[in-house]
């Protein structure tokens, strides 16, 4: 064996090439285990009509995003504008999720705050703010307590879902939608679950 | 000012005033609560003890280096409530784990399970050390045969080497050794 001498080279370059591929994936998107398994079911009242509710199961037979926002949550107004945009070309229905509105706010105490207050709060910021930023929404739904947001291992604001016509989670999009994620990513993946039906 | 005192001052101070403080405060303590009062902060501390248990096998998604049991992130404090309720109605402790892996994938555990995806990690080490083991053994008993099968001296030589330790000049030696027939 002549090359033998290059045997702990061959090692060395090998753990730099996992290292390297470590360095380039970020930990901040942990990998959701919820990927083309059913949405979580789940029943809210409409941020519009709070005495309405709505279900999960009113979307099927569409494809449709869900995007959690808050009006606290610092960069849901970096990513307002491309949601805007993406309403306005009607592309997909959108369904807001609004996540811990009161009590997610750390400027704000909510404890021994009551539902009822904290819930007219709520709905009072909220519609202040799309008032204010523009509405992209098809609807938005009040997660007054941050349930339904366990429910899809929401760990941060914004968080977007992709959802086919049978209710299956297809995608999940952390953080804050670029332009750029949007026209390379999303519609792409959209426009798939469109033509497959 | 301080620093025209004398060292060992500065030096005697310190300990003074930690008796001091050893002395002061749990007085001040005690002044506060009456002895055999104490109450549990919980409602039910065999429950609490099990949600704590549970919340330090749990990461925190937000703050990714500590469980939830020690993150004050809202989440966590979602997630302890999360596990505090679901044991309160009566879950079992896999149950409630499953229910967290399920929503925030096995990445919400401090331990990793063992599967397919994880052998390496969980084998790796073992992997690691009976291989080297393997290679130590193997090198060891090539090295012994090697040994074996080397030329040993021959009778001429090891009666020079004998002499070259006696103290012979290696002129000496040589003659010493020249006189006997190689074999």
């Amino acid at each position: 064996m002549k090359a033998k001498f290059l045997v702990p080279l061959a090692l060395f370059l090998l753990l730099v090439g996992f290292l390297g591929f470590g360095l380039s994936l970020n930990p901040r998107e942990v990998p959701s285990p919820l990927i083309d398994k059913p949405a979580p079911a789940f029943t809210l009242a409409r941020l519009d009509q709070p005495a309405q509710t709505f279900a999960l199961d009113e979307m099927r037979g569409q494809v449709w995003l869900l995007n959690v926002w808050a009006s606290w949550c610092v960069a849901c107004r970096q990513e307002h504008p491309v949601l805007v945009e993406l309403a306005r070309r009607g592309i997909v229905p959108i369904v807001g999720l609004n996540y811990k509105e009161v009590r997610g706010d750390g400027g704000l105490d909510a404890r021994g705050m009551a539902l009822d207050a904290e819930t007219g709060l709520a709905i009072e910021r909220a519609r202040g703010w799309l008032r204010a930023h523009g509405d992209p929404y098809q609807l938005s739904v009040l997660d007054i307590d941050g349930r339904v947001g366990i429910d899809f291992g929401v760990y941060g604001v914004p968080e977007t879902f992709l959802i086919d016509r049978e209710g299956r989670i297809r995608y999940k999009h952390i953080g804050p939608v670029t332009p750029d994620n949007l026209q390379n990513v999303l519609i792409p993946k959209i426009e798939e679950l469109k033509r497959a039906s | 000012m301080r620093a025209d005192r004398p060292v060992f001052v500065r030096y005697l101070m310190a300990p003074l005033f930690a008796a001091w403080v050893a002395v002061m405060v749990p007085g001040a303590l005690h002044a506060a609560v009456e002895p055999g009062t104490a109450v549990p902060l919980v409602a039910d501390p065999a429950l609490e003890a099990e949600v704590l248990e549970l919340s330090h096998k749990l990461r925190c998604l937000v703050c990714q280096n500590q469980s939830i049991a020690e993150s004050n992130a809202p989440l966590a404090i979602d997630l302890r409530n999360q596990v505090r309720e679901q044991l309160a109605a009566g879950k079992g402790k896999d149950d409630v784990l499953e229910y967290l892996v399920d929503r925030y994938g096995d990445f919400v555990l401090y331990e990793p399970p063992f599967k397919a995806t994880t052998f390496l990690l969980w084998g790796g080490p073992a992997l690691l050390l009976f291989g080297g083991a393997g290679w130590l053994a193997f090198r060891l008993r090539r090295r012994a045969r090697e040994a074996a099968a080397e030329p040993h001296l021959t009778d001429a030589e090891r009666a020079r080497a004998g002499a070259l330790l006696a103290g012979a000049t290696p002129a000496a030696a040589d003659q010493s050794s020249a006189e006997e027939p190689r074999s």
